[in-house]
């Protein structure tokens, strides 16, 4: 009882370090959606509406890396960015840029799946409509995204609920260092093993809000649009 | 001012068309020309291959055998031609935005565009559901704007695929209003239904197909007072062709 009193009495403190991991986290997290929707949501609209051989594997293979490991996505990023490794001379390693990096590996199959499927079902309706309207390939591709917008929302929303809960890539790739790379899940994770649960809870709490409000904002923009749009 | 001979679609003409679907045929053998004139209004039973001739008409699908040209030319641009489907799909857009798209897609010049935006929605009268999401209007309002997306393309040629299936007569009465002016300023109407009143009331010539073959093609007068062919006896007697 009373660590929940602590956890409670650290957010509304507005505990300096406590907001500064919190800004990281969330600068992390939602460059990395913003990141992974500039790779997704194209690659999903071109798996959309191509054939090609192969296309099918293609796609199988994109469903199932939703599912990535972050440890291993973390492990993959580590080696490549680490000093020998073939972008060690970039020196990102332990640093929140080598966050969203790791992120955006994990996040960008996940739009790319839902973007794909979005976009395939809303293609299926428009096809004629837009044959008889003579839009040419890149018509199509902006339309279907546009159109599909308001859907889209919930592809970018799964994307930021992995990115947000993730704990393995960031902590192998960003060293977990105090001030620096700590964020709100691998501070969770340290506090946690320390022993320090008032923290931890306090963390915890803040996270599930956030998301929670991000989620309310994300469903109101939608509704509104849909109301206007249909 | 443009020293071009203006281009038209005209006359619109099927030499000898088949089209296959896989090894069906779906349109066999047929010879027909659509020119200027009064709304054209293909009639026949499900199955008769009506739409897959406004389709070819259209340019959607291409013959399998034979020659379809447009005003003498063989793959002419779909440019001035339009097409209304018989459930049309509404964009993900207000009426007007439905409407402002499909002049963007036509080329429209930018500066013209809400000004023909506002002139299409008093043609088919939606101008008071101009700004509601396009999805929610009924579907006698769909169809109307359907229509005023056809129109964004200043077509010479419009193919109609039963436009007014499953409406009631209220709202069939407004689109067959909407066809009368159209084709009253001289765009060229091609449509099919399966209401023969509605054939005699807005066709200047029809075609009956069957089985995807030209059975006739004559004056709705003559049609309707003197067919020709047992086929088109029967249809019109209302029995069932089969």
């Amino acid at each position: 009882m009373s660590g929940d009193v602590s956890a409670l009495q650290l957010v509304l403190s507005g505990d300096p370090g406590l907001f500064a991991i919190v800004r990281l986290s969330l600068m992390v997290s939602l460059s990395a959606v913003a990141f992974a929707a500039l790779i997704g949501v194209p690659l999903g609209a071109f798996l959309a509406l191509t054939r090609f051989p192969g296309r099918e594997a293609a796609i199988v293979v994109l469903n199932a890396l939703m599912g990535l490991p972050p440890v291993v996505v973390g492990l993959a990023i580590f080696l490549m960015l680490s000093r020998s490794g073939p972008l060690g001379s970039w020196g990102l390693l332990f640093t929140p840029q080598a966050m969203i990096i790791a992120q955006t590996v994990l996040v960008a199959p996940i739009i790319a799946a839902l973007a794909r499927q979005t976009i395939e079902d809303l293609w299926v309706e428009y096809r004629e409509e837009l044959a008889a309207m003579n839009i040419g390939p890149a018509g199509r591709v902006a339309t279907l995204i546009w159109d599909a917008r308001f859907s889209l929302v919930t592809a970018l929303l799964a994307g930021f609920g992995r990115a947000a809960a993730e704990v393995g890539a960031i902590m192998i790739v960003g060293g977990n260092i105090d001030g620096f790379t700590r964020t709100m899940t691998t501070a969770i994770a340290l506090e946690t093993s320390k022993g320090d649960l008032p923290l931890a809870v306090g963390l915890g709490i803040v996270l599930i809000l956030i998301v929670i409000a991000i989620n309310g904002l994300a469903w109101g923009a939608r509704r509104a649009g849909e109301r206007i749009a249909g | 001012m443009s020293m071009r001979a203006p281009v038209t679609d005209l006359p619109l003409m099927f030499v000898e068309v088949g089209i296959l679907a896989g090894e069906v045929p779906i349109l066999s053998q047929i010879t027909l020309t659509f020119d200027a004139g009064a709304p054209t209004v293909l009639i026949g039973p499900n199955g008769s291959g009506k739409t897959t001739l406004l389709r070819a008409a259209m340019g959607l699908i291409p013959a399998s055998r034979g020659r379809i040209t447009w005003g003498g030319r063989e793959n002419a641009p779909s440019d001035r031609r339009a097409f209304m489907f018989q459930r049309p799909v509404m964009l993900r857009r207000s009426v007007a935005g439905n409407i402002r798209y499909a002049l963007a897609a036509a080329n429209a010049p930018r500066a013209a565009i809400e000004e023909r935006t506002s002139h299409l929605l008093k043609v088919v009268g939606l101008e008071p559901l101009a700004q509601r999401p396009a999805r929610r209007l009924s579907g006698g309002e769909q169809q109307r704007l359907a229509l005023a997306r056809a129109l964004a393309r200043a077509p010479t040629i419009l193919f109609l695929d039963e436009p007014t299936a499953s409406l009631d007569p209220h709202a069939t009465k407004a689109i067959e209003d909407v066809i009368r002016d159209i084709a009253s300023i001289g765009v060229k109407v091609v449509m099919s239904t399966h209401d023969l009143g509605q054939a005699k009331r807005l066709g200047g010539d029809i075609v009956l197909l069957h089985r995807g073959q030209l059975i006739e093609h004559t004056l709705a007068l003559d049609f309707f007072d003197t067919p020709r062919t047992p086929e088109a006896r029967r249809f019109i007697a209302g029995e069932l062709l089969v």
